[in-house]
Order: structure tokens, then C-alpha cells, then sequence
């Protein structure tokens, strides 16, 4: 993590940008809800409470900084997820049962 | 006078609670769960109704019109701060002061959520900002009117904020998946804005003969410069050339034309105005008992293309005042940097020792 730069008389354009995630209530988990950019870590907090929780939206929050996070490319979609997909036996009905048979 | 005649608070009033989020919110969901048959090229997923996401593939003109679209909308929450920011500290009760700061917040809460949109795309929050300051990009012409009076918060309410949601509804089953996410959140959040402002002129029109006249002076002026929000016509004989309508609509960008979404806005206002005793300015303005929708007169469209080509009232103001804030608030973004920086480097010694 490198210290952001001052740039002319804008220095948020060095602002790292963080995805920010709430968990609405108690059970759930978190949800991506968008990003900001901010200098740190706890402003990043700070602003994601005031643009993304304004009306009781969540009972807590992650930031996260978008470059941390390594996604999966949409183009190897198909092959990436493929491992998955002849494997039918996964699911429960794939298998055949008597139907009168209850609780099964 | 109006005795037991006033609106149930349980009734749809607005768009944003007539299900059209709902309805959006289940259609994006459905979408995910149908499979797209041919693939998942650009194409076929709009084929299938499903949504765009950021790092999928997508025409060059598609990622233009977008980023354009969802900066303007953005310029537009973010300017749209000013006019009834301009009455916050001459509020008439301490309740309306908290209503109209709460509403302001909103609206730059909404312009974050849509650069935040506009950034997946690959452009930087501070290029779109620079490009408003500089002119380069715009804004909705509806915010170059000025806020005369204190009925004028109640008419932008009402009339600005309730067309607004008109055009924002359809928008929440935009096919581009962030900004499609980002008005079902501002859609939600505007039902308040527009009841607040219809809230404030039945109040009025409950007053004083002045108030009343202040109330129906604020509609008569903001009744037309709403009506063109919409945007030029874009059916039949009238429609002006050169627009983006049946590109964006190919594009599952926009889901109405601007007609269609004027008339429904027409439709749902009048009878509103009827019940509390409003004149809309439209002598023209009468209800077609064969179609069931409210006919209504010629707009004056050299009027918006003036207004948008700068010669509104307060144009220059507006962008004086926007670079104005920017730069005052130079020193709390530097604030920040430094104290970001000076942590970071107190971090690091501790790591070091």
C-alpha cells in the first residue's frame, strides 16, 4: 500500500476507489452496494455510512479497496464453470425414487 | 374548508410506489434466472433481457451512450442540490429545515450512487466532474430555473421530482446492471421528495389567500419547464430528429418514449391537482373521454432549447456556484490526504520497530 500522492489541487483524484458492502440485518450477509473513493480506510467507512446507509440500510459494513479484489474474467466463464456443469448427480433429483415413498 | 378531503397516505401517490420498483426489482431477478440460450455474447444477453455487467463485452457506442447518460443524470442530482438548497436556512419551521437538508442529502447521495455507475465504465469520477465544471458535459435543464418563493420547494417537489421518478422507474430495468441498481436505490428514496413537496403546497393552499396565491404561482411557473423534462417528442409526426431514443431503446437503455412517459405524467398529476384545488396553465388541458389520458396544449419547445443552450435564468449561476463549493472544499480534501498519508506512515514505523 503505497501513500497517495497529492496531484495539483486535487488530490481525491489519487483517492484509491473501495467497493463497499452491508450486511442489512442480523443473519444476512454482506451485499455489494457500490464504492466511493476515499484516502483510507476509515474514511472510506465513514462516507460508505453516510452515501449508503441513510435510512437504517445496514447493521454493518466492509470497504474494501477494488484493486484487493481478483475477480473471475466473463470471457473464461464457460470454462471456468464448466467443472460444474455435467454433474447433475449433485442434485437431489437426479435420482429416482418410488412415489409413494415419503420424507425422502 | 377542505374538510375530510384530503389524499390517503396509503394511496400509491407517486410512481415510485405504484409497483413500477417492484415490478423492475422482480423482471431483474427473473432476467437472472433465465439463461440466456445463445451464449453470452453482448447481443444475446439483451436478446434474453438480461443485465450488462461491467466486464462483459460491450459496443464501444453502447459504453459512450451510457457513461454520457449516467453523467448527465449524475451532473443533474448533484446541481439539483442548489435550488432548494437556496432555502434551507429560510425554512418555516424547524421541521421543514430537517425535511428540505434530508432531501438535499438525498440528491447528493443519488449523484454518488451514478458516478459510482458511471466509474464502472471506466471513466473517473473527477474526468466527469471536470467536464461539468467546464461545460463539456450537462445537466437537466429543469435546475436553471430559480426558487422565488417558499412554494417553489413545494412545486419542485411535486411536479420536478414526481416527473423525475416518471422517467427514473423504467430506468430501474435499464439493461446495464449498476445503473439499473442504482436507480431502484434512488427511485425508493425519491417517494419521499415528491410527497414532501405536495405536502408543502396543500399546506399553502390551506393558508391565506397570499399563500394560496403563492402555491398556484409556483405551479404556473413550474408546470411547463416539467412537462419538457421528459425531453423532446419522439413519436409520431412531431418527433424531432437526431434523437437517441430508438438507438437506447434497441439498447434496453430506455424502455419508454419521452411522449409516453409525459403522458403518463400528465395522467397521474391532474387529478392530483383537482383534489387539492390547483390550477394547472394549460387552457388546452382536458380529459379525452375516448383514449382515458388528459389532452394537452403545444409545449413551447424553443423555450427548452433555449434554456439548455444557456439562456436560463440561472445558468452561469448554477456552474459558479458548483466550481465555487468544489474549491472551497480543497483544504478538507487535502485535510484528508495528509492525515490518510501521516497514518500510514505511523503504521509503517510500527511495523519497522
Amino acid at each position: 500500500m503505497s501513500t497517495p500522492a497529492l496531484k495539483g489541487n486535487s488530490p481525491e483524484r489519487s483517492w484509491p476507489l473501495w467497493e463497499v458492502f452491508v450486511r442489512g440485518k442480523r443473519g444476512l450477509s454482506h451485499v455489494h452496494v457500490g464504492s466511493l473513493h476515499a484516502p483510507d480506510a476509515e474514511m472510506a467507512l465513514r462516507n460508505g455510512r453516510d452515501v449508503y446507509t441513510r435510512r437504517q440500510e445496514g447493521v454493518s459494513l466492509w470497504v474494501v479497496r477494488s484493486t484487493d479484489i481478483t475477480a473471475s474474467s466473463p470471457d473464461e466463464r464457460d470454462s471456468f464453470f464448466d467443472p460444474a456443469a455435467d454433474k447433475v448427480y449433485r442434485h437431489p433429483t437426479f435420482y429416482d425414487v418410488p412415489e409413494d415413498i415419503e420424507y425422502l | 374548508m377542505y374538510g375530510n378531503d384530503f389524499v390517503d397516505p396509503d394511496e400509491p401517490l407517486n410512481a415510485a410506489e405504484s409497483g413500477g420498483v417492484e415490478d423492475a426489482m422482480a423482471a431483474a431477478s427473473a432476467a437472472l434466472a433465465r439463461r440466456p440460450d445463445g451464449g453470452s455474447s453482448f447481443d444475446a444477453l439483451l436478446a434474453a433481457d438480461q443485465r450488462i455487467e461491467p466486464r462483459d463485452e460491450m459496443p464501444e457506442a453502447y459504453r459512450k451512450t451510457l457513461i454520457r447518460q449516467i453523467a448527465q443524470h449524475a451532473h443533474s442530482e448533484i446541481i439539483g442540490m442548489q435550488p432548494e438548497g437556496n432555502w434551507i436556512s429560510r425554512a418555516p419551521s424547524l421541521r421543514r429545515k430537517a425535511i428540505l437538508m434530508a432531501k438535499v442529502q438525498d440528491e447528493a447521495g443519488h449523484g454518488l450512487y451514478l458516478y459510482s455507475a458511471a466509474e464502472t465504465l471506466g471513466v473517473d469520477r473527477a474526468e466527469l466532474l471536470d467536464m461539468l465544471h467546464s461545460g463539456r458535459q450537462k445537466y437537466s435543464s429543469i435546475f436553471n430555473y430559480p426558487t422565488l418563493t417558499w412554494a417553489d420547494n413545494g412545486a419542485i417537489g411535486w411536479l420536478v421530482d414526481g416527473a423525475a421518478i416518471m422517467n427514473q422507474v423504467p430506468l430501474c430495468r435499464c439493461s446495464y446492471g449498476p445503473y439499473a441498481r442504482a436507480m431502484i436505490r434512488v427511485c425508493k428514496e425519491e417517494s419521499f421528495h415528491q410527497r414532501q413537496g405536495f405536502e408543502i403546497l396543500w399546506t399553502l393552499l390551506r393558508g391565506t389567500q397570499a399563500q394560496k396565491d403563492m402555491a398556484q404561482d409556483a405551479v404556473n411557473r413550474w408546470w411547463w419547464p416539467a412537462l419538457m423534462m421528459f425531453g423532446p417528442p419522439d413519436t409520431g409526426d412531431a418527433a424531432t430528429a437526431g434523437g437517441h431514443t430508438e438507438q437506447s431503446m434497441a439498447w434496453g437503455i430506455k424502455r419508454f418514449s419521452n411522449d409516453a412517459l409525459r403522458q403518463k405524467f400528465v395522467d397521474m398529476t391532474v387529478p392530483q391537482a383537482l383534489k387539492i384545488g390547483l390550477t394547472l396553465p394549460d387552457p388546452d388541458l382536458r380529459l379525452n373521454e375516448e383514449s382515458g389520458h388528459w389532452d394537452f396544449g403545444a409545449i413551447d419547445w424553443s423555450e427548452l432549447w433555449r434554456v439548455i443552450k444557456g439562456d436560463g435564468a440561472c445558468n452561469a449561476e448554477r456552474i459558479e456556484h458548483r466550481v465555487g463549493a468544489h474549491n472551497e472544499g480543497a483544504w478538507v480534501r487535502e485535510a484528508a490526504n495528509a492525515y490518510a498519508g501521516k497514518r500510514h506512515r505511523a503504521q509503517q514505523d510500527v511495523y519497522v520497530a
